[in-house]
């Protein structure tokens, strides 16, 4: 090795080394750590004060509130993935041409997605708000009663679903673009010639070239619907937890368990529970997203 | 005939049915926002003030110290943002250029780990920060912002997209060494993805709440996120202060989306990065 590989190794070594060193210690060994303590009954303090194996995941098993988080949070993500990639492909469909218009529709679709949750969740939850809400003022134009929207367990997952998907079609909406504004134009242009209309281009042209991107979308949109924490703790509780808990959701439970109860290792069990969906979902997408290509 | 205007007339109503749903929720919190308390509850609700009022900008700041709050954001963003930058760039740039053994299996960890939600390992790097005293301290807020996987893949990316190697090559026949070159050739040809990765560094960070929410204690540390979450608990009723507060928060990332939307959306659109 001469003098300049030389020091093209020690260069890309003292750079790189202090970067992994901080993913090791901020990343790589609380992603395992965590698994560990999940096989231990554990406090803060003590994360591994004893060794109980399996138990932490047999009592997850019986445990009412956990089952019912882990159904919330799965009707949550389905829904708010279907109706957030759905609208998401309705909208890029109709903005797929360049226009000057079509470009300030792109920015205000997107504008929810880069808001911070907070206050969204917090101007959301007043237009929820069952006496004074403008949700309600708008139903009561059609006759329909006010209805106690973040009140109610059965509506105050709808609500938040609404709201989520507002949140997040701006961002399904990009990606769409991008991938429907890659199909050559020479494609649209023949099918048009032979007599497709409109709807028989989308449908036979666009959503085929469009498969992969659909499933990536998707998939991501699952994970992150998975992870939902922020709006459900601003719109639905209060800093003390209970009563007004409408909607327990996967990570609200480890939170409450991890630093509110301080049953720590029983939490890395349930983290444990939301790393193995994300993971199957990253191997669908990883796998189909491979075959496609 | 009917087909030509009758289809783009359609298109254009959903549109902007739409954007309309879109926007109402931003346009309700201003118009709340400046609203005096007699009314805000108001049935039926006025979408504009009768009188405009800044009254419950004062509410705010007198009731919380979302002055603190505010800088507290505007410190956390800031250094995290520097230093994904800096880390992106670097390690980006090495995984890009350099050859040495423990590479693939280097970069490979570190992408593997983009994958992985937060919430499913923050009980343990909490625990590491509750062992290093760090709870309840800056450092400790920030801590888990300093580094983004996806930086340094999209730093990857764009060095193998837009930087030759030739370039390297003759700085280093010009005798500069390879720290220079990094910072003197290398960093200034990145400015584009640069742009785009510090905008959104900056609004993960600015948007962080779960982490805020467990690891400080003392209000002293709170960002504008958590205080404000905080105080729409304790002013339920004061819907006018909440509302005034919400704006305060949405503000500075609004500016920057309105002003670098385009850098925005390529780096979310190259990345696939979470907004």
């Amino acid at each position: 090795m001469n003098r300049m590989e030389l020091q093209k190794r020690i260069f890309a070594y003292s750079a790189v080394i202090p970067v992994v060193l901080i993913f090791a210690f901020l990343r790589v060994i609380p992603i395992f750590q965590n698994f560990l303590y999940s096989f231990f009954n554990s406090t803060v303090v003590d994360p591994m004060q004893e060794f109980i194996r399996l138990e932490n995941y047999q009592e997850l098993l019986k445990d009412n509130l956990f089952l019912l988080s882990l159904k919330n949070t799965t009707l949550f993500a389905l829904f708010v993935t279907v109706f957030s990639v759905g609208l998401a492909l309705l909208v890029a469909v109709l903005l797929a041409t360049r226009t000057k218009l079509g470009g300030l529709f792109e920015t205000l679709y997107f504008l929810p997605v880069i808001t911070p949750m907070v206050p969204v969740a917090v101007v959301w939850k007043w237009i929820y708000d069952p006496t004074y809400g403008l949700l309600n003022y708008f139903l009561s134009l059609f006759g329909i009663k006010p209805l106690g929207w973040l009140v109610y367990p059965d509506l105050a997952i709808w609500a938040i679903i609404i709201m989520s998907v507002w949140k997040v079609i701006g961002y399904n909406m990009i990606i769409f673009l991008v991938g429907i504004r890659d199909i050559p134009d020479s494609y649209l242009e023949a099918a048009t010639i032979d007599g497709g209309n409109k709807f028989q281009v989308f449908r036979f042209i666009i959503l085929p070239l469009l498969k992969p991107i659909l499933l990536f979308v998707t998939i991501i949109s699952t994970i992150n619907a998975y992870n939902v924490f922020t709006q459900v703790f601003i719109m639905t509780s209060g800093p003390q937890g209970a009563p007004g808990n409408a909607v327990r959701t996967l990570v609200f439970d480890i939170y409450e368990n991890a630093f509110r109860y301080f049953k720590t290792g029983y939490a890395a069990a349930e983290a444990v529970v939301l790393f193995l969906i994300v993971l199957l979902l990253t191997l669908i997408q990883l796998r189909t997203g491979g075959k496609e290509k | 005939m009917i087909r030509k205007i009758f289809f783009p007339a359609l298109k254009y109503l959903i549109l902007s049915m739409g954007a309309f749903i879109m926007v109402l929720p931003f346009l309700w919190m201003a118009s709340t926002a400046v609203k005096p308390p007699s009314e805000v509850l108001s049935w039926p609700p006025e979408f504009l003030p009768r009188h405009v009022t800044l009254e419950n900008f004062r509410t705010v700041f007198a009731t919380a110290p979302f002055v603190r709050f505010f800088f507290n954001s505007v410190a956390m963003a800031t250094l995290c943002t520097f230093s994904v930058l800096l880390t992106s760039a670097l390690a980006g740039y090495v995984f890009a250029k350099f050859r040495f053994p423990g590479r693939t299996a280097l970069f490979i960890l570190v992408l593997a780990t983009a994958m992985v939600p937060f919430e499913t390992y923050m009980i343990p790097l909490y625990i590491s920060m509750v062992k290093l005293e760090l709870v309840n301290t800056f450092i400790g807020l920030l801590a888990p912002y300093l580094i983004m996987s996806y930086g340094i893949f999209f730093m990857r990316q764009n060095v193998l997209a837009s930087i030759p190697d030739e370039i390297i090559d003759a700085s280093r026949i010009d005798g500069a060494s390879e720290w220079s070159i990094f910072f003197k050739v290398i960093f200034p040809m990145l400015k584009g993805s640069v742009g785009a990765l510090s905008i959104f560094a900056f609004m993960q960070t600015w948007a962080a709440f779960i982490w805020p929410l467990i690891i400080t204690s003392s209000r002293e540390l709170w960002t504008m996120e958590l205080g404000l979450g905080m105080f729409q608990y304790r002013f339920t009723v004061d819907l006018g202060p909440i509302n005034a507060g919400s704006m305060l928060s949405i503000f500075p990332v609004l500016l920057v989306f309105l002003l670098m939307r385009r850098h925005i959306i390529k780096g979310i659109t190259l990345t696939g990065l979470k907004g």
